[in-house]
């Protein structure tokens, strides 16, 4: 059978999903993009991936469109002014969110609902109902877990509402991100929002104080990628480093030779790509959102994935059992350090290409994996499933390696039922973790049909209809799937009362 | 000063408010037939029965001491099983100072410390020295879980670093508690008044048992009586898990019903206390 015709007969495929499969057949049947016959090998050998990016990246991978100039001056090419009330911002906001392209062809950016729908409460009765109809509209129509709304980082009004809905609806999009300042967020906020996310799986939180000091005007995107507002992220290709590590015969040859190999190589594709996207595709010379400036070319840089730090680690080391390596011991510690430094110098030491609002440089991201990563590389630098530590060790480890991903990292942690009767404890872990340099920090109760897989969320019960052969309105239900049944992503160690099992 | 350490939570939920570092010392004064840790009883007399049962070989006989190996210890838990003394040979003998170390690695995460047992309070000079510098230094919130076999009078200097006591009233009966625990509640008793004069008391609670509503009434009403509106009273069901054969023996293998708790927690309202937690 032909791709087209798998696509066209596949049960488990909606309409939607069926136009947007074709579509990428097509894109990635294209060779304009010319790719140095090394990275072809590195695709095929696997210590390379492109991540769905195809040889004709038409648009950058994820914009953030700056909303607040749209609910200020309304837009040109839509033929939208601007909003007066909250019936017409939601509207106008859904009407743009249409036409911002991604890799996935849906906004990974929403905007930071707080401040966009604040000078529009009026009576909350009526925001109640606006809100609730806007997130309807969003779960039907934007149909991909990675479309993401920021709110925060001060309470109001407007954010309870949202809160309120949320708990309530029990939908997997849009996901959602505090931005979490202690010193402006208060503890009753952020209680609320605990409360949120441990009966939806949302908000998670991200550490605000640590973001501002590196970018200013920055939102969070996608799964977890902080990228500047009213730009965003060229392209996101990894090194899958447990393959990298792989190629090396002892740890020299591995920092000496392999390590810095595969890095070039990574550095001049994503050179290329964004010289493609920049230079050939109509993107930035004819797209509305560059005309009107609701995005400005500047504010764009490359991020550059990795996964399977773990792995790599524990290969290097000759370490077999996960539970003694990576996340357990001081070797591994000191070699995951190693192993970031050498990758971040060079990343740095990288002129990027077209990001002058990020130094000119590229930025590091920690990906959450694809299903096709299977048990091999855990994703970005996270401990493997199944071989977590106990809460306390799990969290310290982790923030040894958050400060390298500027772009994005974040671990996801699963509580019992405990932790609903004791959501101040859970505060008190999340204050402690951003204190002690963790970016972002997510969670959910193990009963939830809502559920983080790597990253991105989808529903327990839509995983269900695939299992039966059915459509998912949801286009990422089918990456949980696979997540689940190849990465065991679903199978995160369950925090208890006493913090461990 | 070194004092015999049972276990350290760096993360609890459920051993006062927030987010907090639990340690339990051995040894208790006590020997309640519904204890879960029935091991924290008494302090190891070196007699080697679980020497030679340990497969994993972390136990030892050295100059007859036993030396238990934590790093090579499974937790497959047949030392305690053995033992007929109620100990354990799994604790460490820790100074005020290794204490702090452990505590000061999590600080950023907790809000407070409680210390617990077996009965803490057997180690009351080595408290007061740990809770200066955990006061004094890292400003934590201090709680200190008794069973109040002691006599918090003479604990000034103790009380002034603690933030509360949490207290178990375990039965008012003086006969029904000399069953139960082994020693008479006379002190528990005072140690009520007094902690709650000085404003010390944290929270109060009862383990209420399947079959002894007369009992479990009587408790419920003096304590609910006395505490008021002063503090928590935290009614805690039965369960049988870790319960040693005296125990299920006495009190069997079922848990109360949600519905018999309710009631209980109705009890408590109406003889005045304001904060009733079922758990």
């Amino acid at each position: 059978m032909s791709e087209v015709s798998k696509i066209l007969k596949d049960p488990k495929l909606t309409y939607a999903q069926q136009v947007l499969a074709l579509a990428h057949l097509a894109e990635n049947q294209d060779d304009t993009l010319a790719l140095e016959p090394e990275f072809e090998q590195a695709l095929a050998e696997r210590t390379l991936c492109d991540l769905g990016e195809g040889r004709a990246p038409y648009r950058p991978r994820y914009i953030l469109p700056d909303y607040t100039k749209l609910m200020r001056e309304g837009c040109q090419f839509l033929e939208l002014t601007p909003p007066q009330d909250i019936w017409e911002a939601t509207n106008t906001l859904l009407i743009f969110y249409k036409h911002v392209p991604s890799v996935t062809s849906f906004p990974v950016y929403l905007g930071n609902f707080s401040e966009l729908f604040a000078p529009f409460h009026k009576d909350k009765e009526e925001t109640y109902k606006a809100l609730k109809l806007f997130l309807q509209h969003i779960d039907k129509t934007l149909t991909d877990s990675f479309v993401h709304a920021n709110i925060g980082p001060c309470d109001s009004e407007v954010n309870r509402i949202i809160l309120t809905l949320t708990k309530e609806m029990q939908l997997a999009i849009p996901n959602i991100t505090l931005l979490y300042d202690p010193n402006q967020t208060s503890d009753e906020f952020a209680l609320a929002c605990i409360d949120c996310m441990l009966a939806t799986s949302k908000p998670s939180f991200a550490n605000d104080v640590m973001y501002r000091k590196e970018m200013s005007d920055y939102a969070i995107a996608s799964c977890y990628n902080a990228l500047k507002v009213c730009g965003g992220g060229y392209t996101l290709p990894r090194m899958r480093l447990y393959n990298v590590a792989c190629k090396a015969n002892s740890v020299a040859d591995f920092f000496e030779r392999v390590l810095p190999y595969y890095t070039q190589l990574l550095l001049r594709n994503m050179d290329e790509r964004i010289r493609y996207i920049v230079e050939e595709s109509n993107f930035f010379t004819s797209n509305f959102l560059v005309t009107e400036g609701f995005v400005k070319r500047e504010n764009f840089t490359g991020m550059f994935g990795i996964v399977g730090l773990a792995e790599c680690v524990n290969h290097l080391l000759g370490i077999q059992n996960p539970e003694c390596g990576y996340g357990h011991h001081e070797d591994a510690a000191k070699l995951g350090t190693r192993v970031m430094d050498a990758i971040a110098e060079m990343v740095n030491a990288h002129h990027g290409l077209y990001c002058e609002g990020c130094g000119n440089r590229y930025v590091l991201h920690a990906q959450v994996g694809i299903d096709s990563d299977g048990r091999d590389n855990s994703p970005g630098a996270r401990i493997p499933i199944g071989a977590e530590p106990q809460l306390p060790d799990h969290i310290l480890w982790e923030c040894n390696f958050h400060k390298y991903f500027v772009s994005g990292i974040g671990d996801i942690f699963k509580f019992d039922d405990t932790w609903n009767h004791t959501q101040v404890a859970l505060l008190d872990i999340i204050k402690g973790a951003f204190a002690s340099g963790m970016r972002y920090f997510t969670g959910y109760n193990a009963d939830n049909d809502v559920v983080r897989v790597t990253g991105y969320l989808v529903k327990k019960s839509e995983i269900a209809r695939l299992d039966q052969n059915q459509a998912s309105l949801n286009n990422v239900t089918v990456f949980g799937q696979g997540a689940r049944n190849s990465g065991k992503a679903l199978d995160r160690r369950i925090y208890d009362e006493s913090a461990h099992q | 000063m070194k004092a015999p350490i049972n276990k350290i939570i760096p993360f609890s939920n459920v051993d006062g408010p927030g987010n907090r570092c639990a340690i339990f010392f051995q040894s208790c004064p006590f020997a309640c037939l519904y204890c879960h840790n029935p091991e924290t009883i008494h302090l190891c007399n070196n007699c080697g029965a679980c020497v030679a049962l340990c497969e994993a070989k972390a136990l030892r006989m050295e100059n007859g001491v036993v030396i238990w190996e934590k790093d090579r210890c499974v937790n497959c838990d047949k030392c305690i099983h053995v033992c007929e003394r109620l100990a354990s040979p799994k604790i460490c003998y820790m100074s005020v100072d290794a204490l702090v170390q452990e505590v000061k690695k999590v600080s950023a995460f907790i809000r407070g410390v409680t210390v617990s047992g077996g009965e803490c309070m057997n180690h009351a000079p080595f408290l007061c020295e740990l809770f200066q510098i955990l006061k004094n230094q890292l400003g934590l919130h201090l709680l200190i879980d008794s069973n109040g076999d002691c006599d918090f009078a003479k604990e000034q200097r103790l009380l002034a670093l603690c933030d509360g006591v949490m207290l178990d009233v375990k039965a008012v009966d003086q006969t029904f508690h000399k069953q139960l625990c082994g020693r008479e509640n006379d002190r528990v008793l005072r140690n009520l008044d007094y902690l709650l004069k000085q404003g010390k008391l944290a929270e109060v609670r009862t383990v209420l048992l399947p079959g002894c509503d007369g009992q479990n009434r009587a408790t419920i009403a003096y304590v609910a009586k006395h505490i008021g509106n002063r503090c928590r009273y935290k009614l805690i069901a039965y369960r049988p898990y870790g319960v040693r054969e005296a125990g299920l023996q006495a009190f069997g293998r079922q848990a109360l019903n949600q519905q018999e708790l309710k009631e209980y927690e109705r009890f408590a309202f109406q003889h005045g206390c304001t904060q009733v937690t079922l758990v």
